[in-house]
């Protein structure tokens, strides 16, 4: 392994700690003693990878990826952005999966009782490959808020989860989208367990007039970024391979 | 904190939720909505190596078994090599149908999760230092985990080999080595290899900061 695979040390101070207990389901499922700190070997800076001929051809369009007899209810937008590594760079081909509730804030799960009705014609999830630029986009219906049991009266803001890899297993990450102007944002338990009030800001997709479709869908744009690699004239090599 | 970093930041972390099988294993939430659907099973009747089953489950601070936890592994092939341009163990072949990932979701009623794999070479240590012992990285997500949970399990009948590994005798005290060896057992001629995972508590898994 060349020392040019290897990632930035991960600022853990931008993320939440394992125990949040206003977020009590972490109080009995965090580690307790302290993480080992591993060096990268190349069991860290390898990962899965994937190929185009994986992603069907409606797998980023949830309007229509799991519509039978109609479109989903409500409110049509798109959501695009880019996946970057922290050396600025977009990180291309690499599997960004999301999955959310409908439009009344309820989820196609089995586990999932809230009273809202499930939507006939919304899956609620979908994948796309990021493109040479690390660009992705997809279609889909505005989520809803919905509660939660965790206080008497939690309510979680309306959210896209995400789940990316990037190019080694080091960079594997899932995080929440949440949509700009949510009134129930700064109410939330989930975000409230990042104690960077930046790093919570950059969970929040601005509206983007400018990548709305007039008299079809808004927009809102999110850029996630991923661990970089330490600086190496390798570095090209492996990014675009 | 640190002193020198790189110009962008990492997009923070956030739990999973209680429902993230809607979107990554979605035949477990209870639809089907894929063509192509990403799963435990990570050989084909072309991968070489020889078959093995991973199994286990995942308990929680008071012991309790927990029942909608997302497990990924990534590992090397039977020669050792992963299936990525960033390992150029030139001297080992790779192995065109095994792309070395899964996923599976713990059981909605057992709480077991099982993968169907082959049992991984040694790789060639940090920097060329010694060979690591064959192992399998283990990357868990769910409710009440913020941020996803990386460990390692290794093998029980590979003695010799932990015995050198580099990052098992990293870790102190040494008693703590023991909650990653999966445990071998023979079942109707198939290897199963039985990996109990502890969030927490007194057999607390050994967690990495990768």
């Amino acid at each position: 392994m060349h020392p040019g695979s290897e990632f930035h040390q991960r600022d853990r101070s931008l993320h939440p700690p394992a125990l949040t207990p206003h977020y009590k389901s972490t109080v009995l499922r965090s580690p307790r003693l302290p993480l080992w700190s591993l060096q990268n070997s190349l069991s860290e800076v390898t990962g899965p990878l994937f190929r185009p001929e994986e992603i069907g051809l409606l797998d980023n369009d949830l309007i229509r990826n799991y519509a039978h007899d109609g479109e989903p209810i409500g409110e049509r937008i798109i959501v695009h952005g880019r996946v970057l590594d922290e050396n600025g760079r977009g990180v291309p081909n690499t599997l960004v999966e999301f999955w959310q509730a409908n439009a009344g804030g309820r989820y196609r799960h089995q586990n999932d009782t809230y009273l809202a009705p499930i939507d006939p014609n919304f899956g609620g999830c979908g994948r796309a490959l990021t493109d040479e630029n690390g660009g992705y986009a997809f279609r889909t219906i505005k989520p809803g808020a919905y509660p939660f049991r965790n206080f008497v009266n939690s309510w979680r803001p309306a959210h896209i989860h995400f789940s990316v890899f990037g190019t080694g297993f080091a960079q594997r990450l899932i995080t929440q989208m949440y949509f700009e102007g949510d009134p129930l944002i700064p109410h939330d338990q989930i975000l409230g367990t990042i104690p960077d009030p930046a790093a919570i800001q950059r969970l929040i997709a601005p509206l983007d007039m400018n990548a709305a479709i007039p008299l079809d869908s808004l927009a809102y744009r999110f850029d996630i970024v991923l661990r970089g690699r330490r600086q190496t004239y390798f570095e090209n090599k492996l990014q675009g391979a | 904190m640190i002193a020198s970093r790189p110009p962008f930041t990492e997009t923070a972390s956030q739990t999973a939720g209680p429902y993230v099988h809607i979107g990554l294993i979605p035949h477990q939430a209870g639809f089907d909505i894929f063509e192509t659907n990403f799963s435990n099973i990570l050989v084909g009747p072309a991968t070489k190596g020889t078959r093995i089953r991973i199994e286990g489950r995942v308990f929680d601070g008071l012991g309790a078994v927990t029942k909608d936890i997302l497990v990924e592994i990534w590992q090397a092939n039977a020669a050792g090599r992963y299936n990525h341009p960033a390992d150029r163990q030139e001297d080992k072949p790779i192995d065109p149908s095994f792309r070395g990932w899964g996923r599976a979701g713990t059981d909605f009623k057992t709480g077991i999760y099982t993968f169907e794999t082959i049992k991984p070479g040694r790789v060639v240590g940090r920097h060329g230092h010694r060979p690591m012992a064959p192992h399998v990285n283990v990357w868990l997500a769910a409710r009440g985990i913020n941020m996803g949970l990386s460990t390692r399990l290794y093998f029980s009948d590979e003695a010799v080999a932990n015995a050198e590994d580099p990052v098992l005798n990293m870790i102190d005290p040494p008693l703590r080595r023991d909650t990653l060896i999966a445990q071998r057992e023979d079942r109707d001629g198939e290897a199963v290899y039985v990996f109990d995972i502890h969030l927490q508590g007194e057999r607390e898994t050994v967690f990495f900061d990768i």
